[in-house]
């Protein structure tokens, strides 16, 4: 079965369910050098979940999340330039500016489906990029926005040049965002965007009010992705156009398809895996690291549709059956 | 008594086709109604009109008295209104109780709840579950819903739509596509269904019909021919001519 919740799911955390967690606090103490590059993993997998919930569980297909990530990462950046630096006032802000934004579209785009709404993703996401791209008393255009600092967390906690603090930062915005998901998907509601995905046509007759659920949905996406992106602000201390690029947003569908659509750790395993291989190849292969990544992903394609997580579901199933 | 669902000079056109033409229909609470006609005879059409797929060009529908005709399906669902698929339109990769819950979750309006797991809300399982007791599927409730037989999943089609207990039931050729064999299971099932459920059938097997139905309405070319008891219908020749004919003569 792929998907987690439901009325006859055991919402209880399994053990396993802590591994990720202690292998990212392990990350600290091991590979401090590689701290920077492990918030943005972090960051990225926030990003990847707000993806998985709307089309691992609602079969919303987008191409344009990213409108809501550079949302949250503008807000955020333009939030510490003219007002403050408070971090969590940051996070705040891009969470509600991107899901405000995810409402307002939502409620224009979801009341189509499939090749129209894909459509109509990378439209938006076009729309954000050139306003961002003209807007440049605000946003710096090409040239970026920069030039602000982030307060230390809590009053407490300042930003190092290391990244620690950064990684921490991020790690507990993941913890947050992973329980908040793990929460919606074992809930009535995430049951019910599963029989949004698994089949629209009855889920409207059983009565279920489908446009509504899914606006709903893409909203709480939405304002997740602009979590991240606040995150990617705040951990730079800088936000460029390329937030609200449509790579970006085909970059995120790549990592998620990669780890595994539909079942929450795909999120966190996808991500990791297609930039820590990007971060090595990008190192031994400067000129063709590209080349790598689309393998992989023409591989999980082609061999393994429930992506990595897919490969050692079926593993393990054939391990369980030998003994018996 | 007013009709567990009527229709009033139901209409619809696409164009210069005309599908829908005048329709007037009563179904009376607690009825064991069929609707029968040829292929193209405007069956489908009608039953998306009156589920709120499809708008009708002109003409009422009403579910218990009400004007229903503006409102949308999940409106027309919460007052009681309840429909199986011709072809199986169920959750393939959910499991059977699963399937059931979900309607049952909308009706008890626990569907939008967000925060606590869907398994805390004991009653819309436990109720799940004695629905598929008594379809004689509680064996398969865990199962996902794609691996089981044909059959079983027509039976599923029709448990879903009584989680949502309705008060008028439209059946779309529900024994559509099983083996004769397993057939008599959908018409057991068929027989035993709540006595106060107001049933429309649509049906193109005649001994399903004649077996079912107390009363029968024929349906050609998006108007109704002719409306009567099955022996009624059985005897008038235009049905003959029209329908029956291929079958019965």
């Amino acid at each position: 079965m792929t998907h987690a919740g439901g009325y006859i799911a055991d919402s209880r955390t399994r053990a396993i369910e802590w591994l990720p967690w202690v292998l990212a606090v392990l990350c600290y103490f091991i590979a401090p050098s590689y701290l920077p590059l492990g918030s943005y993993v972090l960051t990225m997998i926030i990003f990847a979940l707000s993806l998985d919930l709307i089309l691992g569980y609602g079969g919303i297909i987008t191409l344009g999340h990213s409108a809501y990530f550079g949302t949250g990462a503008y807000a955020a950046g333009l939030l510490a330039v003219h007002l403050t630096g408070e971090p969590l006032l940051g996070l705040l802000a891009g969470t509600l500016a991107a899901g405000l934004l995810g409402l307002i579209t939502g409620i224009i785009i979801l009341r189509t489906r499939g090749l129209a709404l894909l459509m109509l993703t990378l439209a938006i996401t076009s729309l954000c990029f050139e306003v961002a791209n003209k807007a440049t008393t605000w946003t710096g255009g090409v040239d970026g926005l920069g030039g602000f600092t982030v307060q230390p967390i809590l009053g407490l906690f300042k930003f190092d040049f290391f990244g620690k603090t950064a990684y921490l930062y991020c790690l507990a915005a993941l913890f947050v965002c992973w329980w908040l998901v793990r929460r919606l998907v074992y809930s009535p509601f995430g049951a019910s965007l599963t029989g949004v995905r698994e089949n629209n046509v009855r889920m409207h007759a059983v009565g279920a009010p489908v446009y509504q659920r899914l606006v709903i949905s893409y909203t709480i996406s939405a304002a997740l992705a602009g979590l991240a992106g606040a995150l990617l602000t705040q951990t730079t201390q800088f936000v460029g156009l390329k937030v609200l690029s449509f790579e970006l947003s085909g970059e995120l569908m790549v990592m998620l398809i990669l780890g595994g659509v539909g079942r929450i750790y795909g999120a966190f395993v996808g991500p990791l895996v297609y930039l820590v291989a990007q971060d090595y190849l990008a190192k031994q292969f400067p000129e063709y690291w590209y080349f790598g990544i689309g393998m992989m992903l023409v591989l999980v394609v082609m061999f393994a549709r429930g992506g990595i997580l897919g490969i050692i579901d079926t593993g393990l199933a054939r391990l369980r059956r030998k003994p018996a | 008594m007013s009709a567990a669902m009527e229709t009033r000079n139901l209409c619809k056109s696409f164009g210069a086709l005309t599908v829908a033409d005048q329709i007037n229909f009563r179904l009376d609470p607690g009825a064991r109604h069929a609707l029968i006609g040829p292929n193209g005879a405007g069956k489908t059409t009608f039953v998306n009109m009156l589920t709120g797929r499809l708008a009708p060009t002109s003409g009422q529908i009403l579910i218990g008295g009400e004007d229903i005709t503006a409102l949308g399906q999940a409106a027309r669902v919460k007052r009681g209104l309840g429909r199986t698929f011709q072809i199986n339109t169920l959750f393939p990769n959910v499991s059977v109780v699963d399937n059931v819950a979900f309607a049952v979750a909308e009706r008890e309006g626990v569907a939008w709840r967000m925060f606590r797991p869907a398994s805390v809300y004991r009653h819309v399982l436990d109720e799940s579950m004695a629905l598929l007791d008594t379809l004689g599927l509680a064996d398969d409730a865990r199962l996902a819903v794609a691996g089981l037989p044909y059959g079983k999943q027509r039976l599923v089609e029709i448990a879903i739509a009584l989680g949502l207990r309705p008060s008028v039931l439209l059946l779309d050729e529900p024994a559509a596509g099983v083996p004769t064999l397993e057939s008599h299971r959908i018409l057991e099932v068929l027989d035993a269904l709540p006595k106060d459920i107001a049933i429309l059938i649509i049906e193109h097997d005649m001994d399903v019909v004649f077996r079912f139905a107390q009363r029968i309405t024929v349906l050609t070319q998006g108007a109704v021919l002719v409306e009567g008891t099955p022996a009624e219908i059985a005897a008038d020749h235009h049905v003959r001519e029209v329908y029956l004919g291929e079958r019965h003569v």
